[in-house]
């Protein structure tokens, strides 16, 4: 087993990967959350972070990436950014 | 299966081992581990090992900006390779910098004639200074705080022990003339955040105790050769006993200033409460009535060769292997407990490679029964400080220093 798994995991690691294979969960406001999101960092930063942000946590997330840094994240938006957010990777 | 399922498949801390034959040596011939099971389980199921330009595969946390760590087998090594050191970036836009028109930028009001440098000025004009030290992210381990907080969720992997070559930064200013309004130093380098949304672009300072102490440096050389791009090349601050959010990489401009650096990096990011942490080194004028900016690192250990659950034949010797550091007093003991911590008994200490430096240490035993047994690693250091058996919890998840279990496997 320990032989086999040699075998196979060598070839993997020598590939380089790129933040294009990570994909957040289907739902309401995914394309939201990527348009958004993504254009300062990539989106494995979600689920990274997760499952362990409530709802007001990830509303302090998205105050600190509007108000500390800086995302032009519409004040429209942010309800259902936090909503797919705490629903797909809240705890 | 694709790669990351399988990966993922083999990231709750179980690693098919051998007991460390031939692991030192080859770290990355077998799986690794995405990192403690205690992780939250969407860092795990995020990570995956992969490899930057000019780096072996490391332990990807965010692809953007990048967030890698090592994998701790390589700590079985005194010093990190520079293709497997960790990195860490706040902002995403990381330039590439020539060295042959790079230049370090020195001003600020209360430096008296402000220059420009180029690597040769820095190289040729001063004194070469070597020295080994360990460099370790405020936020190391960030991901083993209970509860979660936000932040890169770190496992152990996000510190890297290296000899660096640099010139004193206390030369440099002291060429240069330091006023004595003088309170704070400011240390700016090549990345930058996206301009159009105004990033706080990363900036830190210094207070003047610690940017003119003999130990601190600029940089251009790590492990015998020049530092990796995603380590700082051409030159980067080393601040030996301070955690790296100091060490600013690609180093473009240092001011030396009148008035406290209020910076976001400064204030309010990077802080501890004041009061909790049995630290040393004060930060005076970044101090407010309740935090205070991270300063030296907390004394702390880590057991870099035996991987949770690892099986263990009975009446075979058991060598624990691992690293103990501390802010730069030095280590005193490494003392380990077979029995939940009734007991401790002294480890052996490796070379002492500098006070700055990570200290390796070993321990030897011949397990007495079949079944689960722990064994927990404590260091202290020589002002007597010791790692905290109830982990001292803080909002941004710094000094993660509880002492460390691992349970292993005899039979």
């Amino acid at each position: 087993m320990k032989r086999l798994l040699l075998l196979v995991l060598l070839p993997v690691t020598a590939a380089a990967a790129d933040e294009g294979q990570f994909r957040l969960k289907e739902g309401a406001g995914r394309e939201l959350v990527e348009a958004n999101c993504a254009t300062c960092h990539s989106l494995d930063y979600i689920q990274m972070n997760s499952p362990f942000l409530d709802k007001k946590g990830w509303e302090a997330t998205l105050s600190k990436m509007v108000n500390a840094m800086g995302a032009p994240i519409a004040k429209e938006d942010v309800p259902m950014i936090v909503e797919y957010l705490n629903q797909h990777y809240g705890k | 299966m694709n790669r990351r399922n399988f990966l993922k498949g083999i990231s709750g801390g179980l690693v098919l081992g051998s007991a460390g034959l031939a692991w030192p040596r080859m770290p990355l011939a077998m799986p690794v581990s995405m990192g403690p099971a205690a992780l939250p389980t969407g860092t795990l199921e995020a990570s995956l090992l992969d490899a930057l330009p000019g780096k072996k595969p490391l332990i990807k946390r965010s692809f953007r900006p990048p967030n890698y760590e090592t994998p701790v087998a390589y700590f079985n090594d005194l010093y990190t390779p520079n293709d497997a050191f960790f990195v860490r970036y706040h902002i995403a836009n990381i330039p590439e910098v020539a060295a042959q028109t790079w230049k370090l930028r020195i001003g600020g009001e209360a430096l008296q004639t402000p220059m420009e440098l180029s690597l040769d000025d820095l190289a040729r004009g001063f004194e070469r200074v070597e020295l080994a030290a360990l460099c370790m992210c405020a936020g190391n381990r960030r991901g083993l705080f209970q509860p979660h907080v936000p932040g890169i969720e770190w496992g152990n992997g996000a510190m890297g022990n290296a000899r660096w070559v640099g010139v004193r930064l206390r030369d440099v200013l002291n060429k240069a003339g330091v006023k004595k309004e003088a309170v704070e130093v400011v240390f700016d380098g090549a990345d930058s955040g996206i301009a159009a949304y105004k990033t706080p672009d990363f900036v830190k300072s210094l207070p003047m105790w610690k940017a003119l102490d003999e130990n601190t440096l600029i940089a251009f050389e790590m492990n015998g050769a020049p530092l990796p791009h995603w380590n700082g090349f051409p030159a980067r601050l080393i601040v030996p006993g301070w955690a790296a959010t100091y060490w600013v990489k690609q180093l473009m401009s240092i001011d030396v200033v009148a008035k406290p650096f209020e910076g976001f990096w400064m204030k309010p990011a990077y802080r501890i409460p004041l009061g909790k942490f049995a630290n040393v080194d004060r930060f005076i004028t970044q101090e407010t009535a309740v935090n205070t900016p991270i300063t030296d690192m907390v004394v702390n250990s880590l057991i870099t060769n035996i991987e949770e659950g690892q099986r263990f034949r009975p009446g075979q010797s058991v060598d624990v292997k691992g690293v103990a550091w501390d802010g730069g007093y030095g280590i005193r003991t490494v003392e380990v407990s077979l029995d939940e911590g009734q007991s401790w008994r002294p480890a052996m200490l490796g070379q002492d490679a500098g006070r700055f430096s990570w200290r390796q240490w070993s321990y030897r035993f011949k397990p007495a029964r079949r079944g689960k047994m722990t064994v927990m690693a404590k260091a202290s250091n020589r002002i007597g400080q010791t790692q905290t058996a109830e982990l001292i919890l803080n909002p941004a998840g710094y000094h993660h220093n509880l002492i460390q279990k691992a349970t292993i496997q005899v039979g």
